[in-house]
């Protein structure tokens, strides 16, 4: 299997084929930001906080870290005044659905992004889809997934799954960012299932 | 239909095919492009074959229903050969005439030519109207003489003559060095060179390899690609099975929209045909080499044209894209190597083995060879699809093809390259179009969308339409294009509305950085365009909008009042008879008045108040004068209101 050498902050990083850059940066300890990315997951690319800049011959360009393979000699920044623009701009269109969760906040504060930049959305999902990718792949159960689609997009528990999986598992709740998706499954339970631990009305 | 086992064969069918037809025997062509059939072509065709019988023709005259001819503006459209009459607006009522007349004795039915609006003359050959003169023709022109249901018509023209070069005389890595050599580009969006699309996709490891045709055209007025599949769906079934058969693959997908069940329709019968006659399936003319197709029909999501997102759909998953590399040349449907093209890109290939990589190098510019097919739409008056050679000017498309704009308005912008593509304003119309010219002035070749806009364009309200647009068809993936557009279009719908406030124009743009830096695919990184391009050439519009709360172009409701001039008005009563909301205070000889607070913007006394008249008048950014006191209002007829009023 081939090893690569890349530049990374300055610093000289190794990765074995298959890696992305962001595996390539953790191993060397260099922090990347990252909210839809799971180490036990497939890469989703989704949120675009785990950019980049990587130096070509002619200019630079962004890559999404968590899905760019490392290859032989990329040079790149993982922090610069573009990056971390960008950055504070996505930061702020997600607290514009979720102002309290604190895993944003405490990049909001990193980034100086403004949580009033937007005006504020009722849904508080940021589509991380780290439930509906967990529950798929690790769990292999499915029993959250995503309907609609671009902005109409959000969670839902697949009720007849949920009633039979959801109570013993709930390995998906810590990993939601804003705590929509326990909302999402107290109202599928009390609404499709209400005898389910999780409504708090235990049989 | 018997099998066609070698290139002999094929050239003895086609001998026989052309045997039977006699080159100065008259041939009726009617066009049944979506575009004709929607004003009524399907009756003019079964009115000629009807009319040929009653009149004892049969015999005599080839009549066929064709592809789309492009002149959409004027159709339906018949033209007879192999005098290249030209008839347009044609009803089943003028058939039988057609028929004596032309076909019988030999006489041209004047009222049915075009009308030269400049000179005023009557143009009896097609080829001499100013529409297609201009044009060059060469993929899209033999729409116009093939019925799409009949192979034999493709084959009588040359069709599948490249095949059997290609599979014959030439090896794979020729057919790509060939294709290489014509630097075809791209024609779906990215204007990527196809030959070396096509070597990676040869190249890559993994087994099967496979082909792809992309047929989900869904920019807004483009249907270039519909009109294609529909009108000649041999030319790029041809190209395909060339294509496969330079990259190594035996199995081929056409993704089609369903909502286009025309050129489903004619698809599935090339597809048949062509297996029948040993143009598809196993051992392809004798040639060893097997190649089947198989049509998925997609099920209506824009951001499925792109190639990741549209590999995904074909593997029956959600249409969302996926992150490039891998690139699908060597990781593409189920992990194998794909090579996808756009319809027009498959459609031009057997052109280019067929004449050499020369001759289609020769025409077109440095950087973009050969022609290119648009869709002319909007504000012009010859709407329809024109095919012209890289590197023609944006005026002669829009003014000597086009025709101008309609109604002796103003020419104001064209949009090229789809919803993502950008807003070309009056000082670049002489910009030479191709991938590279284009991309400069902040737009894009894209599929080859044009929608030609005139003065009483709001360039706001087009970058809100856009933008709102792509935020629907934005799939929700990343997060800078399914909530930084979201944030556009609201910040843009307020500017329209006349809410636009300082600093936003500085969110505009910052959100137009983060999508087309962060976006995962070319939905996103292309969609802030509407708004860089047209902020860049009409900055001014913006700034009238948001300081001046005025839409210089008199187009956004919100920013507008309607007026009636007392100086003009005769109190014809037209338009307080017809204002839905009873706004307008007015009588017999008394001057029409409108109560602003009543009226409710709808335009209807603009749209009614006759032209002679033109009393009623739009007004952006200023009060609107006082109503003129009761004691004045009575009509005075001309000439006699002045000095003693």
């Amino acid at each position: 299997m081939s090893e690569y050498l890349l530049q990374i902050d300055g610093k000289e990083v190794k990765a074995r084929e298959g890696m992305t850059v962001l595996d390539a940066a953790r191993g060397a300890g260099i922090a990347i930001p990252t909210l839809c990315y799971h180490e036990e997951l497939a890469p989703f690319g989704g949120c675009r906080l785990c950019i980049v800049e990587a130096e070509g011959p002619t200019g630079s360009r962004l890559l999404a870290s968590c899905v760019h393979p490392a290859e032989q000699n990329l040079v790149l920044r993982t922090r610069s005044d573009k990056i971390d623009r960008i950055r504070r701009t996505l930061l702020e269109l997600l607290l514009a659905h979720a102002p309290h969760s604190t895993q944003l906040q405490e990049l909001a504060q990193e980034y100086g992004a403004d949580p009033d930049r937007f005006e504020q959305d009722a849904s508080f999902c940021v589509h991380c889809g780290l439930c509906v990718r967990y529950c798929a792949e690790v769990k292999k159960k499915n029993a959250v997934g995503f309907i609609d689609r671009g902005t109409k997009k959000e969670i839902s528990f697949v009720p007849q799954i949920a009633s039979r999986e959801c109570d013993r598992c709930k390995e998906c709740f810590p990993l939601c960012p804003t705590s929509y998706l326990q909302a999402a499954f107290v109202l599928t339970a009390s609404l499709a299932f209400p005898d389910s631990e999780g409504t708090g009305s235990a049989r | 239909m018997a099998r066609i086992d070698s290139p002999e064969e094929l050239a003895k069918l086609r001998q026989e095919v052309v045997s039977h037809r006699d080159p100065d025997a008259p041939r009726v062509s009617v066009c049944a492009g979506t575009g004709c059939l929607a004003s009524g072509a399907s009756q003019v065709v079964a009115a000629v074959k009807t009319e040929i019988e009653r009149q004892g023709l049969q015999a005599a005259v080839e009549s066929r229903g064709t592809g789309c001819h492009g002149f959409c503006e004027r159709g339906p459209i018949i033209v007879i050969d192999p005098e290249e009459i030209c008839y347009l607006q044609v009803t089943p009522d003028d058939v039988p005439e057609i028929i004596s007349r032309t076909l019988k004795d030999k006489q041209v039915v004047e009222r049915l030519l075009y009308v030269d609006p400049a000179a005023g003359e009557k143009v009896t050959r097609e080829s001499d109207i100013p529409f297609y003169k201009h044009q060059q023709r060469l993929v899209f022109g033999p729409n116009r003489k093939i019925d799409p249901k009949n192979i034999e018509d493709y084959l009588a023209i040359g069709g599948y003559r490249a095949l059997a070069r290609a599979l014959f005389e030439m090896s794979p890595e020729q057919v790509i060095e060939e294709v290489k050599r014509a630097n075809l580009r791209g024609r779906g969006g990215a204007g990527f060179p196809t030959g070396i699309k096509w070597e990676a996709a040869r190249n890559a490891p993994g087994e099967p390899k496979y082909v792809v045709v992309n047929c989900d055209e869904g920019d807004p007025g483009a249907y270039m690609d519909r009109s294609l599949m529909e009108g000649n769906p041999y030319s790029v079934l041809e190209g395909l099975i060339i294509g496969a058969y330079a990259i190594g693959a035996n199995e081929g997908f056409v993704y089609i929209r369903q909502e286009y069940p025309l050129a489903v329709e004619n698809l599935g019968v090339a597809i048949e045909r062509a297996e029948e006659h040993g143009l598809l399936g196993p051992d392809i003319l004798g040639s060893g080499f097997d190649f089947e197709v198989k049509v998925h029909r997609g099920a209506g999501a824009f951001v499925c044209g792109e190639e990741t997102a549209l590999l995904m759909s074909l593997e029956g998953v959600a249409g969302e894209p996926r992150p490039r590399p891998p690139y699908p040349a060597v990781k593409g449907l189920w992990g194998r190597p794909t090579n996808i093209n756009n319809v027009e890109t498959w459609a031009t290939v057997p052109l280019i083995i067929n004449r050499g990589a020369a001759a289609f190098a020769s025409i077109g510019t440095e950087g973009s060879k050969g022609t290119k097919i648009f869709s002319l739409v909007g504000k012009i008056t010859n709407t329809g699809l024109v095919e012209v050679p890289m590197g023609i000017t944006l005026r002669d498309i829009v003014f000597n093809i086009g025709g101008g704009i309609p109604g002796g308005k103003k020419f104001k912008a064209v949009q090229t390259g789809g919803p993502s593509g950008g807003c070309i304003p009056e000082d670049q119309l002489d910009l030479k179009v191709d991938f590279d010219e284009l991309t400069r002035a902040g737009s894009m070749m894209g599929s080859g969308g044009m929608i030609v806009m005139d003065q009483d364009t709001c360039m706001v309200d087009v970058a809100r339409y856009f933008i709102n647009f792509l935020t629907d068809e934005s799939c929700g993936k990343c997060l800078p294009c399914r909530e930084g557009l979201r944030q556009m279009h609201s910040i843009l719908t307020k500017i329209t509305e006349g809410k636009g406030k300082e600093g936003d124009i500085e969110l505009l743009e910052q959100l137009s950085e983060v999508a087309r830096e962060a976006s995962l695919c070319a939905l996103g990184k292309t969609a802030p365009n509407p708004f860089l391009s047209t902020f860049r050439y009409f900055k001014g519009e913006y700034e009238a909008h948001i300081k001046d709360r005025r839409c210089p172009a008199l187009s956004c409701k919100a920013l507008i009042s309607y007026y009636i001039d007392p100086e003009k008005c005769t109190a014809c009563l037209l338009c307080l008879k017809r204002c839905p909301d009873n706004a307008i205070d007015g009588g017999k000889k008394k001057i029409h008045i409108i109560d602003q607070d009543r009226c409710t913007n709808c335009g209807t006394c603009f749209d009614v108040c006759p032209s002679h008249f033109d009393a009623v008048r739009k007004i952006s950014g200023e009060p609107v004068p006082p109503p003129i006191p009761e004691d004045r209002r009575t009509v005075v007829k001309k000439g006699k209101r002045g000095a003693g009023q």
